[in-house]
Formats: structure tokens, C-alpha cells, sequence
């Protein structure tokens, strides 16, 4: 069995929570594996986010280097190379990092590359076999990697849920030394927070949210009617922001907000895992999408086959009518 | 500026219902192709730096001849020249294999910069970093903003979570992945596709390339799709199958069940 290495990001002294999505996929790939964690980092943030992996990981490798004080994919690439055995096996959280640093390693590993991985099928001889989804959720293919000289998986978020596991008393071994001085042809300059926008999505317990079946900013209007009908914010899909019909800050998934409504009226949405990423706290999902494949209707509570440019218009009408009648 | 931009054409997503035919494979008879998504957002990239800056746009793709359509497309935006990189040798080929191709390309030409969409609808999000990697250029993914600061460096931003962005500068040449949203593609109306209709696109083949047979296509792929299936992600929603009117009562009374009318 290959060596299986996951590489965990981490922030303010804490684990990322893909450290125990990745075990548990580690867990997956062999019951007995028995997965080294890689931390890359500098200061003391770095050693407490180590330690707060012992308990998960039997072993854990601390990579401590000024110039990787913040996570720069070509510099922990470059770290990663001379740290790695042949042949192993490598997890990284299908997120901006591993987006950006995965594809390249698997180059320089010489290891087969298997992207965006929902599930662990297992290994037989040199095949290992997962599950990956495409056309935006509408199918999903299973994928054979030959990793007979290797693998770097990427894994979706939120995919493989983290299991009960045996409490290990991880042992931190510092792997600075074979590493040494690294230098990048990219260099980070800084972060820039997202702007505050006119309207906090987050603060709303009813959410009218429209995805690209809005087709058109003039149409967007319809929603806006709605949500004040309902006393609900409008908030949307990555298309929409694209395309400039709302502003970034009306955005719902992993690059935009994280909302917790009680309500969730997606119209027009096909469902991307990265719109739904940023769907908490199990609202009740209504969805309206004239394409009855949408992968919406995978995770919705309650389905409407149905063009959402004639269906907003009505029951905008018929929230009005009720409003104006009074209770009796 | 010489900019090449790597697209693909693709199944356009949001106009079909994708199916499956019974030898587990997609129904592709009645799909709609299209330009990947984030690859439009790409050349029209490169075609603002290359009016700021100056310099020349190049497309190129790897496939066959129904892929011309979308090189005549991305010329009609305005892309100098559009290439079309076919051979059977490739057929099959994996990601590795098809940035194995693109390496050789990039390097018959001089180009400062490579782009490509952040990710295809049936991909991986993998092709610019493994071509980054092979040519042993600086990379990075997810890009959403570019300013040309010299002939040897851009300042770059970089989607993150929750929209944040990440600034940094990189070294030229370099290959970046470019996020959509970026900015706002130009509209290619019939007319300025019948522009360029004649216009010939060169193609490349293996041998025109140097490229080695066995290190791509199917034979040397180490990642191979097996078949397709449609998930099942537990029970799915309850669809309403009443008239207009009778989902519209239900939907209200379902907001106002679940707290959401006041």
C-alpha cells in the first residue's frame, strides 16, 4: 500500500476542517491507513494547528519556513517535492489551494491526478476508483487512476464526512530542515476583504435566490417584487453576479456569502456544489427550474418544474392578494 | 504582448438536459455545444491587455474539426489567429496528455502570456497547472483580475473564499486560469462570424509538433473514465405536479409554514 499524505491548511493556531474530511477519505482508500498529516506554516500558529491534529493523525509533518508564513501554492509545491516519497498518495481539499497547487504537483510527483473526488470507490492493484461529477452536477462518471507511481487527489468539500476515529497520539516530526530555502516567481502582496454591499443576505430568514434562468438583468425585477412582497432579500447565483445583473455581495456559495435562512427559494438555479456550499443550517429549500435534470432537485425539499419568468410574476400577485386581504 | 489562450468547446450545460444512452455513455446527438464559459471570459481578457499593451491573441484547442467553430467564434471577438491542434494520436488523451500536447505547442511559439478558462464543463480545473508545471512557468488559478505592470511582471488578484481576493505579483511568461466574471465578454454577432468564415486556421498535427505518440492519448493516460451514472444524492425533492395555480397556493403555504411569512 502506498504512503497516503494529506496536506492541511490552517489559520490562527487551527486545523482546517478538511484535516478530517481527508482522513476519513485516507480511511477509504485503505481501512488501515494509517495517514500523515503535512502542515506548512511559520510561528507558533503552525505548532499549536499540528498539536491540534495528534489526535486524529498518527503522524503529522511541521514544514516551518518564514517565506511560507503565508500559503503560496508554488512555494509549498516546491516543499511538498522534497518532502514526498515516490509513489504516495496524496489528499488535498478541492478548494482555491488545492486548485492551485494540485494539478502542478501531480506534474512533478509524476503521480496520476484525480480532481474534485466525491467518493472513494477503493484499490485494486495499481486502480484506484472514484467518483466525479460533471456538466455541472447533471451526471456523475466513475474514474480509474493508474497509481502505480502515485496519486494527488483533490477532494470536494463536504463530500466525504468525518468518521468516528480511533484517538491517535500523533507524533509532530519537523521536515523543515529537508526542505530549505524556496523562492517563488509569485509573490502574495495581500488580501482584499469583499465589500459590504446595500443588502446583508445574510440577515433574512426568506431568501428569493436567482441563478441564470433569470436570463436577463431587466428581469431581475421580478425577484426584487417578490422578495418585498414576502419581506424576503433577493440574493443569486454565481451567473448572475458574472454577468453583472447584481452585485457581488447578493452572491451565495464557497466565493461568495454563507446564509442561514429559514426559507430558500432557488429559482432559476441549476445547483452547482459551490452555490450550495454556501446554503447552511438546512433551510427549507423550494426550487423552481424548467430543467427537470437541474441538480437543484437532488437536494431540494419541495420541486416546480416550471419557467421561473412566468411563475415569480404570479406569485408575486397572489403574496399581494393575501397581503391585501385582511385576516379574518 | 503575445498571448495564447487555450479554450475548448463544450456542451453547453445550461441549454441541455444531459442524458444517458444505455451503453452508460451521454446522448450527444442533440447537445448544444458551445465555447466553454470561463475560456470566453479568457480571450476577452487577452484582448484588453493585448489593446492596452499591445501584441497579439492567439486560440488554440485540441480536438477535431467540428472544434473550428468555436476558434471562428473567439476570432470574430476579435483573437489574431485561431489554431486548431489535431491528430488521432491524441484521441483519449488525460489531462497530463493534453497539457503534454499544449507544452509542445507553447513551445514552437514565443508567449508571454498563456491562458486558459478556470475549468471545463466535464474537467478538472487541472490543465493550466499541469502546462504551467511542464514548462516549469510560474502559475496561478481562479483569476479575476490582471494589470500588465512591465514587460516582466503582472499584479494579479485571485478569487478566495467568501470573495475575498488575494493580490500578488508574477514573473512573465506565466499561464494563469482565468475565473469568470472577469469582465464583460464582448457580444460575436452572425455577422462578424460570417467575417472570418474564410479565413484559414493552420493545423498542427504530432509529428508538426515533435510530440512523442506514446506520451499521449488513450495508451498513455493514467486517468480514463470508466462509464456514467446518475446520482441519486438521497430521496431528491417531492415535485409538484398540480397546475401552475395549485403550486403557487402550495408554495405559500409552505413559506408560511416554515416561518417564513409574517
Amino acid at each position: 500500500m502506498a504512503r497516503i499524505f494529506t496536506y492541511i491548511m490552517h489559520k490562527d493556531g487551527m486545523a482546517a476542517d478538511s484535516a478530517f474530511e481527508l482522513a476519513a477519505a485516507a480511511r477509504k482508500i485503505g481501512a488501515t491507513a494509517s495517514p500523515t498529516a503535512i502542515l506548512t506554516g511559520w510561528g507558533t500558529g503552525l505548532h499549536a494547528a499540528c498539536e491540534s491534529l495528534a489526535a486524529v493523525y498518527p503522524e503529522i509533518w511541521k514544514i516551518a519556513n518564514e517565506v511560507l508564513a503565508y500559503p503560496n501554492a508554488e512555494l509549498v509545491r516546491k516543499a511538498l517535492q522534497k518532502v514526498v516519497p515516490s509513489n504516495s498518495i496524496v489528499l488535498l481539499a478541492h478548494d482555491h489551494f488545492g486548485i492551485d497547487l494540485a494539478p502542478g504537483l501531480s506534474i512533478k510527483l509524476n503521480a496520476a491526478f484525480l480532481s474534485d473526488v466525491l467518493d472513494i470507490d477503493g484499490v485494486e492493484n495499481t486502480d484506484m476508483k472514484v467518483v466525479r461529477q460533471e456538466f455541472g452536477g447533471q451526471v456523475s462518471a466513475h474514474v480509474r487512476g493508474d497509481i502505480s507511481s502515485g496519486a494527488v487527489l483533490t477532494l470536494r468539500p463536504g463530500a466525504f464526512k468525518a468518521t468516528e476515529i480511533a484517538a491517535a497520539h500523533g507524533l509532530i516530526v519537523d521536515k523543515s530542515a529537508e526542505v530549505g530555502s524556496l523562492a517563488a516567481r509569485r509573490r502574495y502582496l495581500e488580501t482584499v476583504m469583499a465589500e459590504a454591499g446595500d443588502v446583508d443576505i445574510t440577515k433574512y430568514n426568506v431568501l428569493v435566490s436567482i441563478g441564470r434562468g433569470i436570463q436577463e438583468k431587466d428581469n431581475v425585477a421580478m425577484a426584487l417584487e417578490l422578495a418585498d412582497a414576502l419581506g424576503a432579500a433577493v440574493s443569486c447565483s454565481r451567473p448572475v453576479v458574472d454577468a453583472k445583473w447584481m452585485e457581488k455581495s447578493r452572491q451565495v456559495g464557497s466565493s461568495g456569502k454563507t446564509v442561514k435562512p429559514k426559507v430558500y427559494l432557488a429559482c432559476g438555479i441549476s445547483g452547482a456544489f459551490q452555490h450550495l456550499a454556501g446554503i447552511k443550517g438546512n433551510p427549507f429549500l423550494i426550487a423552481i427550474n424548467k430543467n427537470p435534470k437541474a441538480p437543484i432537485f437532488q437536494v431540494a425539499d419541495v420541486g416546480i418544474v416550471d419557467d421561473i419568468l412566468e411563475f415569480l410574476p404570479e406569485l408575486t400577485n397572489k403574496v399581494r392578494d393575501l397581503r391585501s386581504t385582511p385576516a379574518k | 504582448m503575445e498571448i495564447l489562450v487555450c479554450v475548448r468547446r463544450v456542451p453547453d450545460t445550461s441549454e441541455n438536459e444531459i442524458e444517458l444512452n444505455s451503453s452508460g455513455d451521454i446522448e450527444r446527438n442533440e447537445l448544444v455545444y458551445s465555447i466553454n464559459e470561463p475560456d470566453n471570459y479568457a480571450v476577452e481578457e487577452a484582448l484588453q491587455i493585448a489593446s492596452k499593451v499591445g501584441g497579439n491573441v492567439t486560440v488554440a484547442t485540441v480536438g477535431g474539426e467540428d472544434d473550428e467553430e468555436v476558434l471562428r467564434r473567439e476570432m470574430a471577438m476579435g483573437a489574431h489567429h485561431g489554431v486548431l491542434i489535431s491528430d488521432e494520436a491524441f484521441r483519449g488523451s488525460d489531462g497530463r496528455g493534453i497539457a503534454t500536447i499544449l507544452k509542445a505547442f507553447v513551445q514552437k511559439a514565443n508567449y508571454d502570456l498563456v491562458l486558459t478558462g478556470v475549468q471545463a464543463e466535464d474537467g478538472g480545473a487541472q490543465i493550466g497547472g499541469m502546462l504551467a508545471a511542464l514548462l516549469d512557468y510560474p502559475f496561478a488559478s481562479l483569476v479575476n483580475s490582471i494589470e500588465v505592470l512591465d514587460g516582466h511582471q503582472l499584479k494579479i488578484s485571485r478569487e478566495i473564499e467568501g470573495g475575498n481576493k488575494e493580490l500578488s505579483e508574477i514573473d512573465l511568461p506565466c499561464v494563469l486560469s482565468i475565473q469568470t466574471g472577469i469582465n464583460e465578454p464582448r457580444y460575436v454577432g452572425m455577422r462578424g462570424i460570417r467575417q472570418v468564415a474564410s479565413v484559414p486556421i493552420p493545423t498542427f498535427s504530432a509529428a508538426q509538433l515533435g510530440i512523442d505518440g506514446s506520451n499521449v492519448g488513450e495508451a498513455a493516460a493514467n486517468v480514463k473514465r470508466v462509464d456514467y451514472f446518475v446520482p441519486s444524492l438521497g430521496q431528491g425533492a417531492e415535485i409538484l405536479h398540480g397546475s401552475r395555480e395549485e403550486n403557487i397556493d402550495k408554495v405559500l403555504e409552505l413559506v408560511a409554514a416554515k416561518g417564513g411569512l409574517k
